[in-house]
């Protein structure tokens, strides 16, 4: 048996033998500590179980980023690398899962109780879908704002297998007059007056045939700390509608308005969903899609290249439209080149891109744009909100080719 | 869920049917955590920091937050209300203020 505080305090040779591999290469080899690049920004990297070393950002209740070159590996992203993130300390650490079940209860006409067992005795569905924090990238968020100081690491891209929460809403009858479905899971607050955990979704959206209680995460059992047994996965949505343990779905006849939906987790209500930096909104909507982002992943901030051929790959994804196209600058956005995208797997994946550039000797910045099938792209210059959530900032690598 | 609600739960459907296929299959899963390493620094009023706030979140919730001027006694001291008013944690009114001032001088 492997002594965790032992591991966590190991050597560099006990990392090694964790088969912690290349993703460390953005760290020091000697690293128990990575720096993200934003002031206050050093963390500890830590071994939790299921995981391998992750950047530690809170430590109870646990909050784990992925180290960014992970997203170079491929386009999925492994479970033992899946950033983990939860928001009340009393976290289910023993689940049987012959003995869960999630209640279906509520406007319905028939609740239910469903095992592990019938869940996946129904017509499973599989989607390759990213989850990202909201507070994802919080850290770069200028000014700065209270919260988990993310830096680009709390996102990740998997194959979810489940059951359409659509199939398990008919078998349970939705009666009329319902208006959302709120979600629990077994997670909860230490204190009694502290807001339980709970998401809402309104109905049309719940059976949209898309949202599914995922039971297994590319081909296997989720992790514990990504919601084992059961999660919900909301495609294209923010990674808080994705209640992890799921074991409650309750059809209400109103708007859910716990702490979760209508104090937290909100954004401007405007087009941008933006407003002034350290002004607040007029008003706000709950969080929803993911805007469109994109990323290198194969050059980081700072490297240093040689002149002349240069290959740039990363990743690309939006909030479920799919991604049109991504172009790359090496000259801080004067001009823009076209990118070859890599396979798709689905609208709401990441989606590889590729590009070959050519580096004259000097600094250059380079650039990463891309624009989703409905017309929608980045800013080049950072939108800001109160929350720090939705950041998609044309993101720049400064390199020096010689 | 209550991890009391949770056990009294499970003991209920522990008589539910369960296929023996599924039971061979899906077998309990149990993690532990690794002890937290992050500590309150050093300063006046760590133990009425410890006391009140360490029940529900570790310490490097604290000391992962933005630095500078701007992040001093005010946005402490709306932190604190925050936990108080939206996440309900029990402090006294007492103790407010030596909690502000321990996070505005050491954070």
């Amino acid at each position: 048996m492997l002594n965790r505080r032992r591991l966590l305090a190991g050597t560099t040779a006990t990392v090694a033998t964790l088969g912690a591999g290349s993703f460390l290469s953005s760290v020091s080899a000697l690293a128990k500590t990575v720096t993200l690049p934003f002031e206050n920004g050093e963390r500890p990297m830590a071994k939790y179980p299921q995981k391998r070393p992750l950047i530690l950002q809170t430590s109870r209740p646990p909050q784990l980023e992925t180290p960014f070159s992970v997203y170079n590996e491929g386009v999925i992203t492994p479970n033992d690398a899946f950033f983990v993130r939860y928001h009340l300390a009393d976290i289910p650490l023993e689940i049987d899962p012959a003995k869960f079940t999630i209640e279906v209860k509520g406007k319905v006409d028939k609740p239910l109780k469903l095992s592990l067992a019938d869940l996946k005795k129904m017509p499973a569905k599989e989607i390759v879908a990213v989850t990202q924090c909201s507070g994802n990238s919080r850290g770069f968020s200028t000014p700065r704002v209270a919260g988990g100081q993310s830096g680009n690491g709390a996102m990740g891209n998997a194959r979810w297998k489940g059951v359409p929460l659509k199939t398990v809403l008919e078998k349970a009858g939705v009666q009329a007059g319902a208006k959302q479905v709120v979600f629990g899971g077994l997670d909860g607050p230490v204190s009694d007056k502290t807001p339980d955990f709970a998401k809402a979704l309104d109905l049309d959206h719940a059976r949209d045939g898309e949202v599914m209680l995922a039971y297994s995460m590319n081909g296997t059992d989720l992790p514990m700390l990504n919601g084992f047994p059961v999660r919900l996965v909301v495609p294209g949505y923010y990674g808080t509608y994705w209640v992890k343990h799921l074991n409650e779905i309750t059809v209400i006849d109103s708007v859910y308005d716990n702490f979760w939906m209508k104090t937290a987790y909100r954004i401007p209500d405007n087009d941008c969903n933006c407003v002034e930096p350290g002004t607040p909104p007029k008003a706000t909507v709950p969080i929803n899609r993911f805007t469109v982002r994109s990323f290198i992943t194969n050059v980081q901030d700072g490297a240093k290249v040689k002149a002349g051929e240069t290959r740039l790959k990363g990743i690309a994804f939006d909030g479920g439209k799919g991604i049109k196209e991504v172009a790359v600058s090496t000259d801080g956005g004067k001009t823009w080149l076209p990118t070859k995208l890599g396979k798709n797997l689905g609208n709401y994946s990441f989606r590889e891109w590729h590009a070959t550039v050519k580096l004259t000797a000097g600094a250059h910045e380079l650039k990463v744009r891309a624009t989703s099938n409905d017309g929608k792209t980045q800013p080049m210059q950072a939108l800001w909100n109160p929350a720090g959530y939705l950041r998609n900032v044309v993101e720049t690598v400064r390199v020096t080719a010689a | 869920m209550k991890v009391s609600m949770r056990l009294a739960a499970a003991a209920l459907t522990l008589a539910a049917g369960m296929g023996l296929a599924a039971i061979a299959q899906a077998k309990p899963l149990k993690i532990t955590l690794p002890q937290e390493t992050a500590t309150f620094k050093p300063g006046t009023n760590r133990d009425v920091v410890m006391n009140n706030c360490t029940a529900c979140h570790s310490s490097d919730y604290i000391q992962t937050q933005p630095r500078g001027p701007k992040f001093k006694k005010d946005f402490w001291t709306a932190e604190v209300n925050k936990m108080i008013k939206v996440y309900g944690a029990p402090i006294e009114e007492g103790d407010i203020p030596k909690i502000v001032e321990y996070l505005t001088e050491n954070y």
